[in-house]
């Protein structure tokens, strides 16, 4: 990790920095946060200098800890990212995303003749590889890349 | 999702087949009966199809159940904006069982989760068509007298004919080898190439219709070539007439050989083959009955038959 990061991490009293976010997936992960909703203090930080992907992103959200189930949506886009907690300036906890095996409700399936497109219904999606991501949607069986997800 | 509906042929195992197949060649010996004195079955097509909704009322009524339903959706609340969900639940107070066609992919599958009434998908887009595939294979089955140690050479429009892309699934429980001849545009698609290699399937990729193909095949299962699948209109002109079926083609083929097709045809198969005892795609409409007369008994739970009525 270098000194700037680190530095802008330790910057946090309390919240969640999410790490590790390959850049294109940076500003999708935004939108799957939901940040656009908060009224904390958020941080975006893009193309970092990063040992393990090249350049990275990075979010933080000041006095934000989101529940597994939103971190997980993470794990759609970008599966390598960690998610550090942070209690009075002190990483309480170091995680990397978990990509559940079902995912209910939060993509969009890109099938346009798919039931769930036309229904007032959740989406409902079983991981069926997990590098690179693969879905499929549990109704017209339509495979979906994590790079594609739309919404 | 209630296990008795059948939404896809993925959902069947090769007993369940095996299990059908033998419950259609009962109902084929005794096509007509009371089994379903008493019962309701709704057929709800949100989308026209004749020949299948015919095939399905035709299968209640030899087994002595009563149909209601709707062929047009014009006529129904679905066009005042009435959702799929509300259409399903409010049915399900009325019948045993709801036999549905939708032109919405997964629409049976969506179907089949919010009632306890099992549902049997007679269509859904462009995704799954369970029962014309139970009566393709039951019409292997019937005309090879086996399932195993076959050659189906799938010809046409392979890319977007679901009927192919089901018989293969449902086929792949069996030892069987599969040619599969079409224009590139449109092949086979990579996903059933990959399904065939990872489950050591053996295949062949051929963009010719030769007689050494037509000579190596138990069944061919003939589709259409449809204009409106081609972005290069050209390309259509250079294949149209590439996989049409003619009668002497079938001069040295196997004798055992039988010529399938879902129907409805054009040109792809030549009128002078309808004569030849190999063309079969008449009478295999006409096992969709039997095949059908078997998956409703089974959505049903019903088991007995065959020893009582």
């Amino acid at each position: 990790m270098n000194k700037k990061t680190e530095l802008a991490v330790a910057a946090l009293r309390n919240g969640t920095v999410i790490d590790h976010i390959p850049v294109e997936a940076l500003f999708k992960a935004v939108d799957l946060l939901g940040i656009a909703e908060l009224d904390k203090s958020v941080t975006i930080g893009c193309n970092l200098e990063s040992k393990r992907l090249g350049k990275k992103g990075i979010i933080k959200v000041a006095d934000t800890f989101f529940p597994a189930e939103i971190l997980s949506r993470i794990a759609i886009i970008a599966p390598s990212a960690v998610v550090n907690t942070i209690r009075d300036y002190e990483v309480v906890s170091k995680e990397p995303v978990v990509l559940p095996d079902v995912i209910v409700g939060i993509v969009e399936c890109n099938n346009p003749k798919c039931i769930t497109r036309n229904e007032p219904m959740k989406s409902v999606f079983n991981v069926v590889d997990r590098t690179p991501v693969t879905l499929s949607c549990h109704y017209c069986e339509h495979e979906i890349s994590g790079k594609d997800i739309s919404k | 999702m209630d296990n008795s509906s059948i939404v896809s042929v993925n959902d069947l195992s090769k007993q369940d087949i095996l299990d059908l197949m033998a419950d259609a060649a009962y109902f084929e010996e005794h096509p007509d009966s009371r089994i379903l004195d008493g019962k309701i079955v709704a057929t709800l097509f949100f989308e026209p199809s004749t020949r299948t909704r015919l095939s399905f009322e035709t299968a209640v009524n030899r087994l002595g159940g009563r149909v209601i339903g709707f062929s047009d959706p014009a006529a129904t609340s679905t066009s005042k904006g009435e959702t799929l969900k509300d259409t399903i639940k409010m049915v399900s107070n009325y019948v045993d069982l709801i036999v549905m066609r939708h032109y919405l992919e997964g629409a049976a599958r969506y179907a089949s989760e919010v009632t306890e009434t099992p549902i049997i998908n007679a269509g859904d887009g462009a995704h799954q068509h369970p029962s014309q595939t139970m009566l393709d294979i039951y019409s292997i089955y019937k005309t090879q007298g086996r399932l195993d140690d076959l050659t189906i050479t799938m010809v046409g429009d392979l890319k977007y004919g679901r009927t192919v892309h089901s018989l293969l699934m449902a086929m792949s429980h069996f030892r069987v080898k599969f040619i599969f001849v079409a224009c590139p545009e449109l092949q086979m698609p990579e996903e059933f190439i990959a399904f065939c290699r990872k489950n050591d399937i053996p295949f062949e990729v051929s963009e010719e219709f030769s007689r050494e193909i037509i000579d190596r095949s138990d069944i061919i299962y003939m589709t259409r070539v449809q204009r409106e699948r081609f972005t290069d209109l050209m390309e259509y002109e250079r294949v149209k007439d590439l996989y049409n079926l003619e009668n002497r083609m079938l001069d040295t083929s196997r004798p055992n050989l039988r010529i399938l097709h879902p129907l409805p045809r054009v040109n792809e198969i030549s009128q002078d083959v309808d004569d030849n005892p190999k063309a079969y795609y008449f009478q295999q409409a006409k096992n969709g009955v039997y095949a059908r007369q078997a998956m409703i008994c089974r959505a049903l739970g019903i088991k007995d038959f065959k020893e009582g009525k």
